[in-house]
């Protein structure tokens, strides 16, 4: 059974939030996002903020809003290294708006050599908003 | 020979105070267990993201075109260093320590004929610095070394000491700051942070992984090596801070707990001594006192 499945884990600055295994893992990388099967090739990548999925069958079992970091991706499995990562099930809808109105604001606000950091922010904080609209969405 | 009355109040006094360090040592000891699980929690996220980042750095064929924050400004005016100490005092050589080597960095640096920049978290090590250098600290952050040290607070820290890098405010920088290694001891680090150094071996848990560090050519990478550089180094400053932040927490709750223990035995030690005198004292009042009403009945 072992061999099917994809070794995967999940740490945030403060802990290892997840370390489990699955049938596969879609990661939003950088570049678009991949999905992580068993005996997938070595690679590196940046992540983008957004929603990480794990399926078991043809399910999706866990859904993680990620953001800042990178994973790493061996034949034996996977790690993701997020600076942020939050079970979307738990995102708090309101709180979620403020975060994207608050950086939409700074961003608005920042001078010339803020911005690219004020984009970052404000992008992680959209694409949070959107991972909470489509958990509420899909219930 | 004192008097009893000023005896009683000494007494009183040092248990007085054995009570408050025998409680501070309990606190200490309850808060070090969660500091310890935090500051061992926190060290996978910052090993792995290392060992990437080292890997990656050496795969690089040359430093030309590298991110700075890898390959260094060009040049080596400024130094800028993060020293890590506690808010709070009252636990032994905790904050000197980091101090002491402080300041030696800092005469060595100046000796090298370097700028000095210190950015001081922890309001003990402000205090201690402030005469000497007052005017090579740019900025204090308190309260951010405490229980559940929020990553916010590392970030912050970390993108502000990237900004200005970035503006050629400074060239080099480290991170002074106690790692934890048990409850009674404490080793005083000093981590290079910019440019980025791979860890020196004998640091961090994961050390079985080091030899995988060679195949990292292998890697298919996503976007360019370049780049993923580029969008990790400036994390890797608030991660690197952020465990110096868990790990200086744990180590001053060990520290404490390790001097509120010696105090407290300290003074029960000073309560047996005092004991001692007062009773000999009240034993020789009394003595003196059956001599004089002897000696005046004999008198009669």
């Amino acid at each position: 059974m072992a061999d099917d499945k994809v070794r995967y884990e999940v740490v945030v600055p403060s802990e290892i939030l997840l370390s489990e295994e699955a049938d596969m893992v879609v990661i939003p990388g950088g570049e678009g996002d991949f999905g992580v099967l068993p005996g997938h090739a070595p690679l590196l990548s940046t992540l983008r903020p957004g929603v990480l999925e794990v399926y078991d069958g043809n399910a999706v079992t866990r859904r993680l809003f990620v953001a800042g970091g990178l994973a790493e991706v061996t034949p034996d499995g996977c790690t993701v290294l997020a600076e942020e990562a939050i079970p979307v099930e738990e995102i708090d809808r309101e709180e979620a708006r403020q975060r994207a109105e608050e950086a939409r604001q700074a961003y608005e606000a920042a001078q010339e050599e803020g911005r690219p950091t004020a984009e970052k922010v404000l992008r992680a904080a959209e694409a949070y908003l959107v991972a909470a609209e489509n958990v509420r969405g899909k219930a | 020979m004192p008097n009893l009355k000023d005896l009683r109040i000494r007494i009183a006094s040092v248990r007085s105070t054995q009570k408050i360090t025998s409680a501070m040592k309990m606190m200490a000891a309850t808060k070090l267990r969660q500091a310890q699980s935090a500051a061992e929690a926190g060290r996978p996220f910052a090993d792995r993201l290392e060992r990437v980042l080292a890997g990656l750095a050496a795969s690089l064929p040359t430093l030309d075109g590298a991110p700075k924050l890898l390959a260094g400004s060009g040049r080596d005016d400024a130094h800028l260093m993060v020293v890590v100490t506690a808010d709070r005092g009252l636990c032994g050589g905790f904050n000197s320590s980091v101090v002491r080597e402080a300041r030696r960095q800092i005469a060595a640096h100046r000796a090298a004929g370097k700028k000095v920049m210190l950015v001081c978290v922890g309001r003990k090590g402000r205090d201690q610095l402030r005469r000497q250098y007052g005017e090579l600290i740019i900025d204090t952050l308190e309260n951010i070394t405490r229980q559940g040290a929020d990553y916010a607070d590392a970030q912050a820290l970390g993108s502000r000491l990237s900004d200005m890098f970035d503006a050629g405010e400074f060239d080099t920088a480290s991170v002074i700051y106690n790692r934890f290694k048990s409850a009674i001891s404490q080793v005083v680090t000093v981590r290079q942070i910019v440019p980025f150094a791979p860890p020196p071996p004998e640091e961090g848990g994961e050390e079985t992984k080091a030899e995988d560090n060679g195949p990292k050519a292998m890697y298919i990478m996503e976007p360019s090596e370049e780049e993923i550089l580029a969008d990790l180094l400036p994390r890797n400053l608030s991660v690197q801070i952020f465990r110096a932040l868990l790990e200086s927490y744990a180590s001053e709750q060990g520290a404490r707990m390790t001097a509120m223990d010696n105090a407290t035995r300290n003074a029960g030690e000073m309560i047996d001594r005092l004991n001692l005198t007062y009773n000999r004292t009240r034993q020789a009042n009394i003595t003196r006192e059956l001599i004089e009403i002897i000696s005046g009945a004999e008198a009669l």
